[in-house]
C-alpha cells in the first residue's frame, strides 16, 4: 500500500477529545492519488493513543483497499466514495463500542496558561494518586500550573483565611462532614452540579455520581474511603475475621492502634458488640447505646495507642507497636503494595465515608479551580486515581475502567475497594448528620474517657 | 557655691541663667530626651500592640461573647434574651424564630447559628437547619407550624439553650472550660461526671509542670556547675554540647525520642539484651506520661542550664574559699554560701521551664498519648478541630491568669528583682 494517513492527533495523555480530521488516500486513478478527505468533530474521548491510531489505520487501509477495487472495476467515483466513508464511519463505530475506548470523559480542557491552582489534600500516598491522576494531565491539559498543600483535615485554616478574607487555598479535599458544615457555614462557594462532565458511557453526572453523593449543593465528591482493621499477618498466627475479635482481648492479645476520635471507633464498638449495620446509629442516639459503646472500648483502652495522621497506623503495624490498628484502608493498601509489607485488612464492619473537593468562599482563582474540579471528577480521572490508591471512585462509570495498580501490573485494583462485594458484606456508611449533631457532646465525653 | 547662692531665686529655689527655676528646666531636658527614648522605642511598641497585645486581647474578649446567634437572628435575639426560661414559649418567639430563619438561610448563615445552638444542646444543629429548609413555607400560627416541622421545638429544652445562645455576653464559656454549665435561669450547675475534664486538665498541667522544672533542675545543676568550674576551653566544647540539642528542631528531638523509647526502640532492645527485662515484658516508655515527661526534659533542659551556669560564673571562687579557711566544711560553704548565690539563677531557670512547659503542645501531641496530655493540647483541639473558639479562649485566659498567679507568687516569694538570666 502506497497511500498515506495524514491524521493530526491532539498529542495528549489522558482523556483526549476526539477531534480528529485527516484525509486517506481512496483510490488510484491513471497514478494519480485521490484522497477522501473527512473530518470528525464529534467529540469521543479517547484515552489509549495507540488503539486509536490503529483503529484509525486500519480503517483508512480498509478504505484505501475498498478504494482501490472500485477504481479497479471502474465504478462511479462518488459510489466508491460512500462506501470507503462508511468504511471509516464502522472503524469508529467499532471504537466507540470498543472496551478500551470507553474510557474518558468529555471533559475538555481550556487554555489557562499563566492561571495557578491551589490544591489542599491529606497528604503521603493519598495527595500522590491524585497528583498522578489529576494534577498531571490537568497541568499537561491546560498549562496551569497546580501548587500542592498537605493539610490534616479540618476547617480551622478554611474557616481563619475565609474570615480574615485573605483565601490563598484554591480547592480542598475534605470529609462529608466538613463539607456539609463548610456549605452550611458559608465558608464555600456554590457550585452548579449540572456544569459537571457527563460520564464517559454519557450518563449526565447526576445520575453518573453514587446516589446521594451529590447532595451537599457546595461539594462534589472525589472517592469513596473506609476506616478498617488491619494486622501484621507476619507477626501473629492468630487470624482475626470479624470486628469483634479487635474488641477481644482473650482471644486476640496485644496492643491496639486506634483513631483518637470517637467518630469511626464508636460504631466498631457497637459492631462488635453485635448491633447491625443498620441499627448502629438508632442505638448510638440513645444515651444507653453511648454507655453500650463506651463499655465496649473500656475492654480494651489500656492497650490502645491511639493516632491521629493517616500515615501512622502502618507505621505502628510495621514498627510492631501494635498488634491490629484500625486505619484508612488505602494507606494499608499502599504498605501492602509499594512498601511490600505483609498487613491484611479486615473489612468485617468497615466504616466508610466521601471525601469531596470544597472550593473556600472567596478563592482567588475560582475559575481555574472549578476547572481542576470538572477535570478531576471526571470519569477517566477518577478511574485513574483508583489505580494509585484503593480508595473508590464515586461516579459509576468509573467503576469499569478501574484497572491494575499503576506500578503493579498484576495487582487488580478493583478487589481493594471498600465497596468491592466481597468487602462491603457489613459495612456501614458514616452518618455525617449524627455527627454534625452530636460530635461535641460526643468528642467531650471521649476526651474525658480518655483522661481518666 | 558661691555661684548658686547668688543663682538662689527668693524662694530659695536654684535659678538658671535665664531665670527659670533649674528645677523646670532639668524637666524640660529631660523630656526631650525621653521623647527622644519614646520615638526609638515607638516602632517595636506599636509591632507589639499590633502583632501581640491587641490579637490577645481580642481572643481573649472571644472568650466572654459570642454574638453569632445575636448578630444572625436580629429579631428573635432580644426577645429570647427577654423570656424568662421557664413560662410557655410564645406565638411572637415562634414568629421571630421562622422569619429570621427565612433569612438566615438565604444568608447562608444558619449553619453557624444552628452550630452555637448545638454546643448548647446536642441534637439542636440538625433540628436548626431542618427547620430553616422548611421555614418559608410555614405560616401562622408559627408555633404549631415549628412542632409541626419538628416535635423537638416542643421542648422547652430546645427553647433554653437557644436563650443561652441568644445572649451575647456570657459566662458559659468560662464555667464550661471549669466543668460548669451555665444554664438559662443564669445558674452555675457542674457538668456531668462523664463530661468534666478541664479542671482535671489544668491540675495535671500544673504538675507536669512542675515535675519538668524539678528534673531540669536536678539535671542541669550539676552540669551548669561542672561548665562554671572547668577551664574555659573545655566548657565551651561541653557549652556547644549544651546547645547543640538547643539548635535543633523540636519536632526532630521529638521523633528521636520515639525512635528510642518505643516498645521496639533503642532502649527497650538494650534493655532486652542486657536481660533487664523479657521480650514480652517491654517496657512502656511513650505515649504515655512517661514519654511526655523524659521528652519535656530534655527539650526544656537548657533553658535551665543557661541562666543557673551564667549566675555561676558571676561568683567570685573566693567567697567559697574565704568560707572554707573561716572553717566551714565544703558542704557548709556549698549550701551556706555557693547555694544561695545560684538562687537568682535557679529562680530564672525554673520560671523559664515552668512558663514554657505550662503551654507545651507539639511534644505531649506527639509522644504523650492518651494521658500524657496537656491543656495546651485542649486549646489547639478547639481551636483547629471543634472551632469551638470561644471555649479555646476562655481555657487560654484561665491558662494566662495561672501564669500570671504563679508569677505574683514568685514575685513575693523569690523576688523578681532576684532573678537573673545571665
Amino acid at each position: 500500500m502506497r497511500g498515506r494517513t495524514g491524521l493530526t492527533l491532539p498529542e495528549r495523555r489522558g482523556a483526549i477529545p476526539f477531534n480528529v480530521q485527516g484525509e486517506l488516500p481512496a483510490w488510484y486513478d491513471g497514478g494519480k492519488r485521490i484522497f477522501l478527505h473527512f473530518k470528525i468533530e464529534k467529540e469521543k474521548p479517547g484515552e489509549d493513543l495507540m488503539t486509536l491510531k490503529t483503529l484509525i489505520g486500519a480503517a483508512s487501509a480498509l478504505a484505501m483497499m475498498t478504494g482501490t477495487a472500485f477504481a479497479d472495476a471502474k465504478m462511479d467515483a462518488k459510489k466508491a466514495l460512500e462506501q470507503a466513508k462508511a468504511a471509516v464511519e464502522q472503524a469508529m463505530a467499532a471504537l466507540e463500542a470498543s472496551d478500551t475506548m470507553s474510557g474518558g470523559a468529555s471533559y475538555e480542557f481550556p487554555n489557562l496558561d499563566g492561571d495557578q491552582v491551589t490544591v489542599v489534600s491529606w497528604g503521603g500516598a493519598y495527595t500522590k494518586s491524585q497528583v498522578e491522576a489529576y494534577h498531571k494531565p490537568f497541568i499537561a491539559g491546560t498549562g496551569a500550573k497546580v501548587v500542592s498543600e498537605d493539610y490534616n483535615g479540618g476547617l480551622a485554616e478554611i474557616k481563619a483565611q475565609v474570615e480574615a478574607g485573605n483565601v490563598t487555598w484554591d480547592i480542598v479535599d475534605v470529609e462529608l462532614s466538613d463539607a456539609v458544615r463548610a456549605c452550611d457555614e458559608g465558608l464555600a462557594e456554590e457550585i452548579d452540579m449540572s456544569s459537571l462532565p457527563d460520564g464517559a458511557d454519557g450518563t449526565p453526572a447526576a445520575d453518573d455520581f453514587i446516589a446521594g453523593t451529590l447532595d451537599v449543593p457546595c461539594a462534589v465528591p472525589t472517592i469513596v474511603w473506609s476506616t478498617i482493621f488491619a494486622y501484621d499477618s507476619e507477626k501473629t498466627d492468630r487470624t482475626p475475621t470479624t470486628i469483634a475479635n479487635f474488641f477481644d482481648l482473650e482471644k486476640f492479645p496485644g496492643k491496639r492502634g486506634m483513631r483518637k476520635s470517637p467518630k469511626a471507633n464508636l460504631e466498631m464498638a457497637l459492631m462488635a458488640d453485635g448491633v447491625g449495620a443498620g441499627e448502629v446509629y438508632d442505638v448510638l442516639s440513645t444515651d444507653e447505646g453511648v454507655d453500650r459503646a463506651f463499655a465496649m472500648l473500656d475492654k480494651i483502652k489500656d492497650d490502645v495507642v491511639w493516632w491521629e495522621a493517616g500515615a501512622q497506623p502502618p507505621q505502628l503495624l510495621a514498627d510492631g507497636e501494635v498488634e491490629m490498628t484500625t486505619a484508612y484502608n488505602g494507606r494499608i493498601f499502599n504498605a501492602v503494595a509499594a512498601e511490600d509489607k505483609p498487613f491484611e485488612i479486615v473489612w468485617d464492619g468497615q466504616v466508610w465515608d466521601l471525601d469531596l473537593w470544597i472550593i473556600p468562599k472567596g478563592a482567588k482563582n475560582k475559575d481555574a479551580a472549578m476547572e481542576f474540579l470538572k477535570y478531576s471528577t471526571s470519569t477517566q480521572a477518577l478511574a485513574d486515581q483508583a489505580s494509585w490508591i484503593s480508595y473508590g471512585p464515586t461516579r459509576q462509570s468509573s467503576a469499569p475502567l478501574v484497572a491494575n495498580y499503576a506500578t503493579k501490573p498484576d495487582l487488580k485494583m478493583g478487589p481493594q475497594m471498600p465497596t468491592a462485594p466481597q468487602n462491603f458484606g457489613n459495612a456501614l456508611q458514616n452518618d455525617f448528620e449524627f455527627w454534625a449533631d452530636n460530635q461535641d457532646e460526643l468528642n467531650e465525653r471521649f476526651n474525658a474517657w480518655l483522661a481518666n | 557655691m558661691t555661684d548658686a547662692t547668688a543663682n538662689q531665686g527668693p524662694d530659695g529655689l536654684l535659678l538658671a541663667t535665664d531665670g527659670t527655676p533649674l528645677k523646670a528646666k532639668l524637666r524640660q531636658s529631660m523630656k526631650a530626651s525621653r521623647r527622644r527614648a519614646f520615638g526609638l522605642v515607638l516602632p517595636l511598641l506599636l509591632f507589639v500592640l499590633a502583632s501581640f497585645v491587641i490579637p490577645i486581647i481580642m481572643l481573649l474578649w472571644t472568650g466572654v461573647s459570642n454574638d453569632t446567634y445575636a448578630a444572625n437572628m436580629p429579631r428573635s435575639a432580644p426577645l429570647m434574651r427577654a423570656w424568662d426560661g421557664s413560662s410557655q414559649p410564645t406565638e411572637a418567639m415562634a414568629e421571630a424564630m421562622v422569619l429570621d430563619m427565612i433569612d438566615a438561610r438565604k444568608a447562608k448563615t444558619i449553619g453557624k447559628v444552628a452550630s452555637r445552638v448545638n454546643r448548647e444542646q446536642s441534637g439542636t444543629r440538625s433540628l436548626y437547619t431542618k427547620s430553616a429548609r422548611r421555614a418559608a413555607k410555614m405560616e401562622p400560627p408559627f408555633l404549631d407550624a415549628l412542632v409541626k416541622a419538628d416535635k423537638d421545638w416542643a421542648d422547652i429544652e430546645t427553647w433554653r439553650a437557644t436563650k443561652i445562645a441568644a445572649t451575647s455576653l456570657t459566662p458559659a464559656y468560662y464555667a464550661a472550660a471549669l466543668d460548669y454549665k451555665y444554664t438559662a435561669d443564669g445558674e452555675f450547675v457542674e457538668q456531668d461526671e462523664v463530661r468534666q475534664i478541664h479542671v482535671q486538665l489544668f491540675w495535671k498541667t500544673i504538675w507536669v509542670s512542675g515535675a519538668v522544672m524539678l528534673f531540669c533542675l536536678l539535671l542541669g545543676y550539676p552540669v551548669a556547675y561542672l561548665l562554671s568550674h572547668l577551664p574555659a576551653k573545655k566548657a565551651n566544647l561541653l557549652m556547644i554540647l549544651v546547645l547543640l540539642p538547643f539548635w535543633t528542631s523540636l519536632l526532630v528531638r521529638t521523633t528521636a525520642w520515639i525512635a528510642m523509647l518505643q516498645s521496639q526502640g533503642v532502649l527497650n532492645d538494650i534493655f532486652v539484651w542486657l536481660g533487664i527485662t523479657g521480650d514480652e515484658q517491654r517496657f512502656s516508655l511513650i505515649y504515655n506520661m512517661t514519654g511526655t515527661l523524659i521528652a519535656m526534659t530534655h527539650i526544656l533542659l537548657p533553658f535551665m542550664i543557661l541562666p543557673i551556669y551564667s549566675v555561676m560564673r558571676a561568683i567570685p571562687p573566693s567567697h567559697v574559699r574565704a568560707a572554707k579557711s573561716l572553717g566551714a566544711t565544703n558542704w557548709t560553704a556549698f549550701w551556706r554560701v555557693y547555694f544561695p548565690a545560684t538562687i537568682p539563677g535557679i529562680g530564672a531557670g525554673g520560671l523559664l521551664v515552668f512558663i514554657l512547659s505550662i503551654g507545651y503542645y507539639i511534644t505531649p501531641a506527639l509522644v504523650g498519648g492518651q494521658d500524657g496530655q496537656l491543656i495546651s493540647n485542649f486549646i489547639a483541639y478547639h481551636m483547629q478541630r471543634s472551632l469551638n473558639w470561644s471555649l479555646a479562649a476562655a481555657l487560654g485566659g484561665i491558662l494566662l491568669a495561672i501564669v500570671l498567679v504563679l508569677y505574683w507568687l514568685y514575685d513575693r516569694i523569690v523576688g523578681i528583682d532576684n532573678m537573673k538570666l545571665g
